[in-house]
């Protein structure tokens, strides 16, 4: 039988500390970033235009479609290759200032498709996809991505309520707020492109990770109901020791999905790809580093009915005496 | 074997019988087995028509299969418009006309929302010209048909410079022309005039041969199967040059049906219409309450009363053709007596719907609605097709890889859970063909994801297992225990997987929601493969070897 960290007893507690310095060493950097790049957002959210091109030919580079785009008065358009060396994608994005009209958006996808064809001649660059989103749509969609991510998170409130009494509650929505933090700060840092489908990674993100915050706690639940006379300290890394097996397993199999699509997929997908392989390693690290010290701390702040408060949430500095990981009886 | 296992391999059957759904299933209009479904496709004579084939019921996002997806708006940017609503309704038929224009197998024309038209036009790779049709602006004319029979009087000239220019008749001149007549319901008025003309059409030449005589003046009828012959017949210069000044050759809008049989209608009309769209000011139908039958009203401006007044005390008695866009709408109405402001077109034993059908046409031609792109995607087909095999590719990579790992760490409970994924694919495709979702890129991510989440319930199960096992208890009782407490973990991760998705589905676009149904219908597949199915192959197991101390987990 294979068993991976059976009956392991690491002190994931006493690393805590590590923990939330590896969250800072995320954090700061990409929200740093953020304050001063903001979102790379798609023209989903900001309204303009995208082309993607694919050429045969040699002479078709990033330097010469800027150069032929130039020619046309076309400034400011963006050009990059995209997966393949001999795939582009040109994007132009509404200023705020630029005049709100519908149809500038669809005049600019003409006008690079024509420069285009001008400059490299009938065929030699192909579009492969083409969108055109103007100001108005842009908005909306701005703001029903906005809306879907907090009641999603009000929902999510919720549903804590219900399950859980208010102090694990509190750490589990907090657990969740540190994902989310992290992973704007990593799409941040990697500058990928915010779209409709990456908010939804998001929000499967938090689904995710709440999920496997829930599926500790639960053992924490029963573990204090068990070891009445346990410092907190040691049922929570007791609860998280025991869950080991099951997280290395579905996070390894989740894992292996999403670089799946990573790798495969294409990159249309690759965005999303991305921020759901970084979520399943963020969702797994707060649940055990996030979630279960904060549990520690609040039940501290401010004791539970069990009395596990009063006794201390911290165990003696030196050699406790903890029992092994047995199962339930 | 024991009741129990009995009623769950019958209740498996069941759910596996309504995923695939073969027949008398599939008439419920459930599960994935091919079903009849109608498509528009261009026939062999260049024409769009409906035909029926059998297919699986997945629809492929733009996406994945190509096409454009427009979004449309009333364009108010240049002065306000009076009635935004009935503008876009007015826009939505004009477009509905123009479908054919797109020559796509399904196209989507549909109204979303109060203010917006979506169109989506699937393998379609030229979004110029979709953007052209779209927004070229409807053009609405009266025009009085050929009533002194000009044209036909020529259509022996027609046929003899045909056979000069080498174009041979099809041989089969049309038989029983007189049959075909009767069956046409003619106005018997004008029976004995028209039978004549209709004798002299009879003859074998090249264009006279494709045409019936129609009900009234100017009206020809061509064989559905003959219409593009005709249509090319009548543009060559050698025929062009032989149609009456003042005379113009304008095809129907769509096939009439008569006597079991589809014609296209050829009108011979005045080349100046009486009166233009632009002198129109509304079209209300109702049913007329003297006569029970339903009509459409219509009202001119001042001056296009003074207009249609002089025209119409001309040409009283004779049939005034509809044409939107340069097609007949309908067949053409006799004028009655002298109209002026205002005016009404009888239309029979016809329906409400086709009064109101007519007075949205007439109101499409009178008041055009601007229309701005507020949205629009394109994919070519090729990247679609790209999309698709990447896709493919990448959820068989995921699959076989959460196989395998499941399958090495849990030997043959593992082997198990994979024998349940297999069920898992089967009842996902067969939700989203019973939902109707459109499986996009996105969904394809779903797809692969939700297989992590399937596992997910089987790892929080058979690790129960293991340390029931560990704890001495016999085999089923681990088994049992196992299940029942992994089972609150299970329920809590699918539901706020759930309700996440729940949220996507209703402030996401097109791709979004595919992602979200996708993966609401992959967790309840899972959590039916992942607790019922693997826990009735577990009892199998269990139930074949009673002599098995060590469960392979």
């Amino acid at each position: 039988m294979i068993r991976f960290f059976a009956n392991a007893n690491y002190d994931f507690m006493g690393a805590r500390r590590w923990a939330y310095a590896a969250t800072a060493a995320v954090a700061i950097p990409g929200l740093v970033l953020l304050l001063f790049r903001g979102l790379n957002q798609s023209i989903e959210f900001t309204g303009g235009t995208l082309i993607e091109v694919t050429s045969q030919s040699p002479q078709v580079n990033e330097g010469s479609i800027r150069s032929a785009l130039d020619a046309a008065g076309l400034r400011g358009a963006e050009v990059q290759t995209y997966g393949a060396p001999n795939e582009f994608v040109i994007r132009t994005r509404l200023s705020p200032t630029a005049e709100r009209s519908e149809g500038a958006t669809q005049q600019t996808a003409v006008a690079v498709d024509s420069a285009l064809t001008h400059a490299f001649g009938a065929n030699q660059a192909r579009v492969g996809r083409y969108e055109a989103v103007g100001p108005k749509v842009g908005g909306e969609l701005r703001q029903k991505a906005l809306l879907a991510i907090l009641l999603s998170f009000g929902a999510t409130l919720v549903y804590l309520w219900f399950r859980f009494e208010w102090r694990f509650g509190l750490a589990a929505v907090a657990a969740t707020g540190h994902d989310i933090v992290l992973t704007v700060s990593f799409i941040s840092l990697m500058h990928l492109e915010v779209s409709l489908v990456v908010v939804a990674a998001i929000l499967t993100i938090v689904g995710y990770s709440l999920n496997d915050t829930i599926i500790i706690f639960d053992r924490v639940r029963e573990n204090l109901r068990r070891y009445k006379r346990q410092y907190l300290y040691d049922v929570l890394n007791l609860s998280v020791n025991q869950t080991l097996p099951r997280s290395i397993l579905t996070h390894g199999t989740t894992a292996a999905a999403t670089i799946a699509l990573l790798v495969l997929a294409g990159e249309v997908i690759r965005p999303f790809a991305w921020v759901m392989s970084f979520g399943i390693i963020t969702g797994t690290f707060s649940s055990v580093y996030i979630a279960s010290p904060l549990l520690m701390i609040i039940e501290h702040r401010w004791p539970g009915e069990d009395a596990r408060g009063a006794r201390g949430s911290a165990p003696p500095p030196h050699g406790a005496v903890v029992p092994a990981a047995t199962p339930p009886a | 074997m024991p009741a129990n296992i009995r009623n769950r391999l019958l209740i498996i059957a069941g759910l596996v019988l309504i995923s695939i759904g073969p027949p008398p299933i599939s008439w419920l209009g459930i599960g994935l087995w091919p079903r009849q479904e109608t498509i528009r496709t261009r026939g062999a004579d260049g024409r769009m028509r409906d035909t029926v084939v059998d297919r699986v019921p997945i629809k492929q996002g733009l996406d994945l299969q190509g096409g454009i997806h427009l979004a449309l708006e009333v364009d108010q940017s240049r002065g306000a418009v009076a009635d935004p609503s009935g503008a876009l309704e007015r826009a939505l038929r004009v477009i509905r006309t123009r479908i054919d224009e797109f020559g796509v197998a399904e196209p989507l024309v549909q109204r979303v929302g109060n203010d917006r038209i979506v169109v989506e036009l699937p393998g379609l790779g030229d979004p110029a010209r979709a953007r052209s049709i779209i927004q070229r602006s409807a053009f609405l004319e009266f025009r009085i048909t050929d009533m002194q029979n000009t044209f036909r009087a020529v259509i022996p000239q027609i046929d003899a410079a045909l056979r000069k220019a080498g174009v041979r008749s099809t041989g089969a001149a049309p038989g029983g022309v007189s049959a075909v007549e009767q069956l046409l319901g003619r106005d018997t008025t004008k029976k004995a005039d028209t039978t004549a003309a209709a004798d002299s059409l009879n003859a074998a030449g090249p264009l006279s041969s494709l045409l019936f005589q129609g009900s009234i003046e100017g009206e020809f009828l061509v064989p559905e199967e003959d219409f593009l012959r005709a249509d090319s017949l009548i543009h060559m210069p050698e025929v062009e040059r032989l149609i009456p000044r003042g005379i113009e050759l304008l095809w129907s809008a769509g096939p009439i049906s008569q006597a079991a049989r589809s014609f296209y209608g050829l009108y011979a009309v005045d080349r100046r219409p009486i009166i233009t769209g632009e002198y129109l000011a509304d079209a209300q139908a109702q049913i007329d309450p003297t006569y029970n039958q339903a009509v459409a009203n219509f009202q001119l401006t001042r001056a296009g009363g003074r207009i249609f007044s002089r025209a119409t005390g001309q040409h009283v008695n004779d049939y005034m053709a509809i044409v939107l866009d340069g097609r007949v709408q309908g067949r053409p109405p006799v004028i009655k007596s002298q109209i002026g402001q205002r005016g009404q077109i009888e239309l029979g034993n016809a329906s409400l719907q086709d009064a109101q059908d007519l007075a949205l046409t007439l109101r499409a031609g009178a008041l055009p609605a601007p229309l701005t792109i507020i949205e629009e995607r394109t994919v070519g087909p090729s990247l679609g097709k790209d999309s698709i095999d990447k896709g493919m590719r990448a959820a068989v990579v995921g699959t076989v890889v959460v196989m395998l790992i499941m399958g090495v760490y849990y030997r043959v409970a593992g082997l198990l859970a994979v024998a349940a994924l297999g069920f898992y694919v089967v009842f996902l495709l067969g939700g989203l063909a019973l939902f109707g979702a459109t499986l996009s890129m996105p969904g394809l991510a779903a797809f692969v994801l939700s297989i992590g989440i399937a596992v997910d319930a089987n790892v929080l199960i058979n690790e129960r297992i293991r340390e029931e096992l560990a704890h001495n208890k016999t085999l089923r009782a681990a088994l049992d225990a196992g299940f029942q407490h992994a089972m609150p973990a299970i329920v809590d991760s699918n539901l706020s997987t759930i309700l996440t998705a729940l949220f996507l589905f209703q402030f996401g676009t097109g791709p979004v929601k595919g992602f979200a149904i996708t993966l609401v219908l992959g967790i309840l597949a899972s959590f039916l493969s992942a607790v019922f199915i693997t826990r009735t192959f577990f009892l199998i197991w269990i139930q074949r070897r009673p002599a098995m101390k060590e469960l392979s987990i």
